[in-house]
């Protein structure tokens, strides 16, 4: 795939909006009958920013993007997508939609699936050959121009959602679950696409399942669990504890309890992983296990991921 | 290109690249084939003396097996409407197609009425087209050209859009195959319904003769096979049947008068009817 920073590097952010977040919202609400799929969501995602919103299967991520692009109506609350409320027509023109649930037209090939969503995005037509042409490559799909979509295997599916994301080149991208269907270097591709998209100032609304991808390409992520945000901010913010893990023999579940001055632990018989344990106490633990007739043989801190903090947040949750 | 337009052109397209058409296409050619082989047939039969039937007569039993033939292409006409349009909407829905169009700047009425128009340019065309055929098959066998071809059309055409409107009405909300199966059990109900009324007025029981007035009402398929009927018929048949009275009006394949026009301006205002509804219920739809 080529890479869309390398075509627009040169430009600079749409400084003319910078003010103006590319997602808002206040007390933005869905209820389903009984069932509350969203409560309360209330956020900002700034311009040329990517924001991944996180969360556990049913946790409300896919119908806040539904919300936001009026496939959905609010029960309460409101939204603006690029300063305008959500549902606003004219603001369809500027954003790119990749859908968890993503097919298309069987019938047509690639090239006029990209064609089609340019005449409804609505592009001028001298303009549809060099999108559909920069789509095709930007995706890796140029070799597939002509092929109907329906020979093609669903990671080509979503590689050609992406390209039908991206025509027109949008100021903001709403990508669900974007690598859903893709292999590593598929992913890998992804990666760079959207931090090509970032480095033209286009602001990217990235719900996924996969944590280390987020932790690798997003400014600022949301947690969202039961239709509520439990944590948001940058990666910087999000990700400041130690992880300390070691591996020890000799302690009894007694132990064990004693050690809960130092965190939350995760208790896999010999490995004890330390959530969030300030890196200067360590020397302090490692003395405790050892009084406790412990035997130490390995302790190794690491910086917090994505993945132990997101852990940590459900697990906080549940309580 | 409007975005109505974009989608009417997508409709037809699929239709076209799934071969839907080609199919119609071949299908109609046979039976355009093996029907005029029929009609030819007609010409070569005697009466009692031997001789060959006047033209009144091969004009009224033509008419009457022309009655048959086109019953059938308007059938065809309305269950493959019902089927298309079944699945128009809540398919594309349920498989997902529809969420990257409607993120676009298309608003929920131009998906509605451009499926819609797409599918009835092509209603339309397979009316004129086998229709077309049909005739000209007939006048070639038999010499009997009906008094109101292009009636003939645009009623059997307008049959099978009246499906087209309830499978799309019914596919905003429903699933496509349910909206299917309701919309091809409509057409029937409405065409025993229209039956039910003709022996009421046969029998002169008011309360038969209502049920076939609001059938018509509701789903107005059967009033406008009425007129394709009507359209058909030869001047002599039309007379004779006039000269039985309320029996002659009583015959299920058979029409005295033309649709009335209050029937004609209800069904316009029926058609628009359902474009508002599907529109209102797809707006309405959450996704």
């Amino acid at each position: 795939m080529a890479e869309v920073a390398e075509k627009t590097e040169a430009a600079s952010p749409r400084g003319e909006a910078a003010g103006i977040p590319a997602v808002k919202t206040v007390e933005l609400t869905k209820r389903f009958g009984r069932t509350v799929a969203l409560a309360g969501l209330s956020m900002t995602v700034p311009r040329g920013e990517v924001f991944g919103f996180l969360g556990p299967n049913g946790a409300g991520k896919t119908t806040a993007v539904k919300l936001l692009l009026g496939l959905l109506k609010p029960t309460s609350g409101e939204g603006w997508l690029l300063g305008k409320p959500v549902g606003d027509l004219q603001t369809r023109r500027r954003i790119g939609y990749l859908p968890e649930l993503f097919r298309y037209q069987s019938w047509l090939s690639a090239a006029e699936v990209l064609a089609l969503h340019c005449e409804l995005a609505p592009l001028a037509r001298s303009s549809w050959k060099d999108e559909i042409h920069t789509a095709l490559e930007t995706v890796g799909l140029t070799d597939r121009a002509n092929d109907r979509v329906g020979t093609f295997s669903k990671g080509m599916q979503q590689r050609l959602g992406l390209g039908a994301a991206l025509v027109g080149e949008p100021e903001l991208v709403f990508l669900d679950e974007p690598t859903s269907a893709l292999d590593p270097v598929g992913r890998h591709d992804v990666r760079e696409i959207i931090r090509g998209l970032a480095s033209r100032g286009t602001a990217v609304f990235l719900n996924s399942h996969l944590l280390s991808e987020v932790e690798q390409i997003c400014d600022r992520v949301a947690v969202v669990d039961h239709g509520r945000v439990i944590a948001s901010g940058t990666m910087d913010d999000l990700l400041s504890g130690t992880t300390v893990r070691v591996r020890v023999t000799g302690l009894t579940p007694a132990d064990k309890n004693k050690l809960s001055d130092f965190g939350r632990i995760d208790d896999e018989d010999d490995q004890l992983t330390f959530a969030n344990l300030d890196a200067k106490r360590v020397p302090d633990l490692v003395a405790s296990l050892v009084a406790m007739g412990g035997r130490v043989y390995e302790v190794a801190p690491r910086h917090q991921t994505l993945e132990d903090r997101f852990l940590q947040l459900l697990e906080d949750e549940e309580k | 290109m409007p975005p109505i337009l974009v989608i009417a052109r997508l409709t037809v397209q699929e239709s076209s690249r799934r071969r839907l058409l080609l199919a119609l296409v071949i299908l109609t050619l046979i039976v355009v084939g093996f029907s005029a082989w029929g009609f030819n047939k007609i010409t070569t039969v005697t009466n009692n003396q031997g001789q060959a039937l006047p033209p009144d007569q091969v004009a009224v039993v033509t008419s009457q097996l022309l009655i048959v033939v086109v019953f059938m292409f308007s059938g065809v006409l309305a269950l493959s409407a019902a089927v298309v349009a079944g699945p128009l909407i809540s398919g594309e829905v349920e498989s997902g197609l529809l969420l990257a169009i409607l993120a676009r700047p298309v608003r929920r009425s131009e998906i509605v009425i451009g499926k819609w128009l797409g599918l009835a340019v092509l209603v339309a065309i397979y009316a004129a087209g086998a229709g077309s055929l049909e005739l000209a098959a007939v006048d070639w066998a038999t010499g009997y050209l009906p008094p109101h071809p292009l009636d003939l059309i645009v009623y059997v055409a307008a049959e099978g859009l009246v499906l087209l409107s309830l499978g799309m009405l019914l596919s905003t909300r429903l699933s496509g195959i349910t909206a299917g199966v309701i919309a091809l059990v409509g057409w029937l109900i409405a065409w025993i319904a229209g039956v039910v009324g003709d022996i009421g007025v046969g029998l002169h029981n008011p309360a038969l003769e209502n049920v076939g007035v609001v059938s018509h009402l509701v789903l107005p398929s059967d009033g406008l096979w009425r007129g394709a009927i009507f359209a058909m018929e030869p001047d002599t048949l039309i007379a004779a049947m006039r000269a039985l009275g309320t029996f002659g009006r009583a015959n299920p394949f058979a029409a005295i008068d033309p649709p009335p026009l209050p029937f004609l301006a209800w069904v316009a205002i029926w058609f628009a009817g359902m474009l508002a509804l599907s529109v209102w219920s797809f707006r309405t739809r959450e996704i």
